[in-house]
């Protein structure tokens, strides 16, 4: 395909080398990291584009492989290397497109932050190991991607560690993370020892051919443990919120666009898996679409800025976790590029927020601040419009893309949840926009607009946002679809009908919460006294973190008791047993060590006897 | 006729009574007594299988002679332990000479 | 019965009754003048089995040497008692379980040699010389066990000097 992407083994490892630059020798100077950090990330950018423009310029069927033979045992061979197809081509776009605008943003939003150098070399590595993850060609290369975006995720969540808060969460996001990637290369290790490759062409080839269901059904679902894990999905979503006690900026690149969107491209990417096995499709459709409930029902009590962007961004990855299960794997796609944008958009401009109030979080301490940060809150509607879904903006195209899979798909359940989302998802963003950002001032007197460096990434996404749709849409030719699709994948005709009831959906919630938060219609006091139990589960996440906490408690209690017992009881027993016996058995032999010779004397006839006899035995039964 | 088997029954028979001497005598010289009896025999029995079994050598006759040899410096040191435990004890009897006793 | 066979018998019959009394003796002195008779016993046997030299070597050595140093040492140790009420007496137990291993083993052994056969038994070459083959033997193949055996009657005699003599109060 040409020399251009015979490079693009170089858009990982440039990252690579600034955090190997910044760890090494630049760490006292922290402008020189960030300005190596960004530099590195630039040319990535740069690359990817070039690469992007040679894939989406020719067959979407060609691919572009390269690898190196790493490890061959008998029975299994693990290479390393890059393949370049479309879907690879996008995902290079979209996360050196977010991580180069967040690593701009940092400059402004971590200025004076003691551990600036540290930061933007995590940021590399970051973006080293996301992009290695992106171009991998076989399983065991997107392993090792992926649990280093996990470590990278665990040091910038704990980034400011003197916050014994922050420690815990990122603990808890590491450790939630190994539950799901021990699943993960459960399935990985059956398809080798099943199939004894792991490379990506090579088991896309193969399994086709594999009708025997019972093992792959097991396979898809350890497998898809990986994508519940890293894409938080319910029942081990509960890192994510935690996850906001990093820097907004983390918040924005790794737990809105990048990082949670890993387990949908692994579902991509292993989509001739799981596509063979209905049943896995079926789990996998209702996972996603359960957590999208689930999350958008927390979502609409929350009070801290970040904590709705989170929840929002666990329903968002239930949505594409949702269109994977129902065959829309290119519906999917599709949302996982325009939410990095118009997310990544909003928790940067909720940083800005963040920033101008001095760390203020709870929204209804804000309010009001329209007029004191234009770009900041203009920005952030648009992000907002484009995650309820309000036509022309991208959103509206990706979103509506997964339900008509849902619908054309025969998931009329899914598709009516996933409409009930659509409203909740519009309803709580503008409960937010309403109480932060306009009406009353709670608090904001300080506030002032946010440098250029933070408002410029800001502008970017929102333009990002507000484009990037079209790619997709049905009356541009759907070149989305035309080159991301993958064997198995459903595609369905647009369906007029159904883009026009998600509008109205979206406008109504949007209207609802004009009504109760702008126009206090009816104040929110009363429907939070009135709803007041549900209110409470809600407001507590469905005390899941609670659950889990007894959980933990009660096994980890009672295996500790158990193997206290045994180590007591069974292997102290056996030493002192062991110990008695010995001294037992030298008790009674005491006895045969009279000090008489003559007693000596009999031992050793008796057994001059013995042997006398054994003989005599072999030679008489010999000879007789 | 009277072949080998007859003077090794001699030797056995010797053996067998020098044997229950070994465990039958109270005196530490007794003792000593027995186990030359035992030697003896055994000297009955190489000679004898050398002068029926093998005559135009000598070599049966010549352990025995080593056997006479050992046995003698054997007496001549076990008596003198004797007599130097009885120095200590008064006595040669062996059910005194108890200190392996545990 | 020739008068080989005769001279076999009485031997053997002397031989086996002085050793029985050695053992069953109650009176140490009987005991160690029986063993004498023993010895010459088992010399005459040696004579019988044409081992002239060596049969001298039994009389010199243990009838000669030996059984005096063994009358030498109960003289030493016996006390102002008589010597009738020096017994070497067995203790219960021990002589009953000894005494039945050693029939056990000698019916053992006997039943294993009765059963034996033997190839037919030459004789000595004529003009055999059995001391010149003894040299032979002892100064040719076997001088190191010779040597050996020197050794050890030195070692026997220095060390029986120091025990019996006690340590040095010095």
């Amino acid at each position: 395909m040409g020399d251009v992407i015979s490079n693009a083994w170089l858009i990982p490892v440039m990252p690579f080398l600034a955090f190997a630059l910044i760890g090494l020798l630049l760490h006292r100077w922290p402008k020189m990291s960030a300005v190596v950090s960004i530099s590195a990330i630039g040319a990535s950018f740069l690359l990817s584009l070039l690469v992007a423009s040679k894939v989406f310029s020719g067959d979407p069927g060609s691919i572009y492989e390269m690898s190196v033979r790493w490890l061959e045992m008998p029975g299994l061979k693990v290479d390393m290397g890059i393949l370049i197809d479309p879907l690879a081509a996008v995902m290079l776009l979209v996360v050196t497109t977010v991580a180069l605008l967040v690593q701009v943003y940092s400059l402004g939003y971590m200025e004076g932050d003691p551990g600036l150098a540290s930061y933007f070399a995590y940021q590399s590595i970051f973006a080293g190991s996301m992009l290695g993850l992106v171009v991998a060609n076989n399983f065991g290369q997107i392993f090792v991607f992926w649990e280093l975006v996990g470590m990278c995720s665990y040091l910038l969540i704990g980034f400011w560690f003197g916050r014994p808060s922050a420690r815990d969460a990122a603990i808890k996001a590491f450790v939630t993370n190994r539950i799901g990637d021990f699943g993960f290369l459960l399935g990985i290790l059956f398809l080798a020892i099943i199939f004894g490759t792991l490379n990506f062409s090579d088991l896309s080839a193969r399994i086709p051919e594999y009708h025997n269901l019972t093992v792959l059904l097991p396979i898809a679902v350890l497998l898809f443990f990986g994508p519940v894990g890293k894409s938080a999905q319910f029942p081990l979503h509960v890192w994510l919120p935690d996850a906001m006690e990093g820097p907004t900026p983390v918040s924005a690149l790794i737990h809105a666009a990048t990082m949670v969107a890993a387990g949908v491209y692994l579902i991509a990417r292993a989509f001739f898996i799981f596509s063979q096995v209905p049943q896995a499709m079926l789990l996998i459709a209702l996972v996603g679409g359960f957590t999208a409930l689930f999350a958008a029902s927390i979502a609409l009590v929350q009070n801290d800025i970040k904590r709705i962007l989170a929840y929002s961004t666990l329903s968002q990855l239930g949505y594409m976790i949702m269109a994977m299960g129902v065959g829309a794997m290119t519906a999917g796609m599709f949302h996982l590029m325009t939410h990095a944008f118009f997310k990544g958009l909003l928790f940067l401009a909720a940083g800005s927020v963040i920033h101008a109030l001095h760390g203020e979080q709870d929204i209804w301490k804000m309010g009001g601040l329209a007029k004191k940060m234009p770009i900041t809150t203009w920005t952030f509607v648009i992000g907002a419009l484009a995650l309820a879904g309000v036509p022309p903006l991208a959103g509206f195209w990706s979103k509506d893309e997964i339900l008509l899979g849902a619908f054309a798909g025969g998931f009329t359940g899914l598709y009516l949840l996933g409409s009930l989302v659509a409203f909740m998802t519009a309803f709580y963003m503008f409960r937010l926009i309403f109480t932060a950002f306009f009406g009353i001032n709670n608090g904001g007197e300080h506030a002032h607009e946010s440098p250029p460096v933070m408002t410029g990434p800001l502008i970017v996404l929102a333009i990002l946002s507000a484009v990037a749709g079209f790619v997709g849409s049905p009356w541009m030719g759907n070149a989305f679809g035309h080159y991301i699709s993958a064997p198995g994948a459903l595609h369905h005709p647009a369906n007029p009908s159904i883009m026009v009831v998600s509008s109205l959906l979206a406008l109504a919630g949007i209207g609802l919460a004009w009504l109760i938060y702008q126009k206090q219609v009816v104040p929110a006091e009363k429907l939070r006294l009135r709803w007041s139990a549900l209110y409470q589960l809600l407001l507590n996440k469905y005390y899941i973190d609670e659950f889990y906490a007894w959980l933990r408690k009660v096994l980890v209690e009672s295996g500790a008791r158990a193997l206290e017992w045994i180590d007591l009881k069974i292997v102290n027993g056996a030493v002192n047993g062991l110990a008695y016996l010995t001294q037992s058995s030298g008790r009674g032999l005491r006895y045969a060590v009279n000090g008489q010779v003559q007693t000596y004397a009999i031992w050793v006839i008796f057994g001059v006897a013995v042997l006398l006899a054994a003989v005599l035995m072999t030679v008489f039964t010999g000879m007789v | 006729m009277i072949g080998l088997n007859h003077y090794l029954l001699l030797g056995t028979a010797l053996f067998g009574i020098g044997l229950y001497g070994v465990f039958a005598k109270r005196n530490a010289i007794g003792l000593l007594m027995s186990i030359e009896l035992m030697l003896n025999a055994v000297n009955i029995n190489f000679v004898a299988i050398n002068r029926f079994l093998q005559p135009g050598a000598a070599t049966g006759q010549l352990f025995a002679i080593f056997v006479i040899v050992v046995a003698a410096a054997e007496v001549a040191v076990g008596l003198a332990l004797i007599i130097s435990i009885y120095r200590q004890r008064q006595s040669v009897d062996i059910n005194d000479f108890n200190l392996m006793k545990w | 019965m020739n008068m080989s066979d005769l001279v076999f018998l009485i031997i053997s019959a002397f031989t086996v009754a002085s050793a029985l009394v050695v053992v069953l003796s109650r009176n140490i002195i009987h005991s160690a003048l029986a063993l004498i008779l023993t010895f010459l016993g088992v010399a005459m046997t040696f004579f019988d089995l044409d081992a002239g030299f060596l049969g001298l070597v039994q009389i010199l050595v243990y009838a000669g040497a030996v059984s005096v140093l063994i009358i030498f040492a109960i003289m030493l140790v016996m006390k102002s008692d008589p010597k009738s009420t020096n017994p070497p007496v067995a203790s219960r137990d021990t002589g009953f379980v000894g005494g039945l291993l050693a029939w056990l083993v000698v019916i053992g052994l006997g039943t294993a040699i009765g059963l034996s056969r033997w190839p037919s038994l030459p004789n000595a070459p004529e003009g055999y010389d059995a001391v010149a083959d003894l040299a032979t033997l002892l100064l040719g193949n076997y001088v190191v066990a010779f040597e050996a055996a020197a050794v050890l009657l030195l070692l026997a005699v220095v060390g029986a000097i120091i025990l019996a003599r006690g340590a040095e109060k010095s």
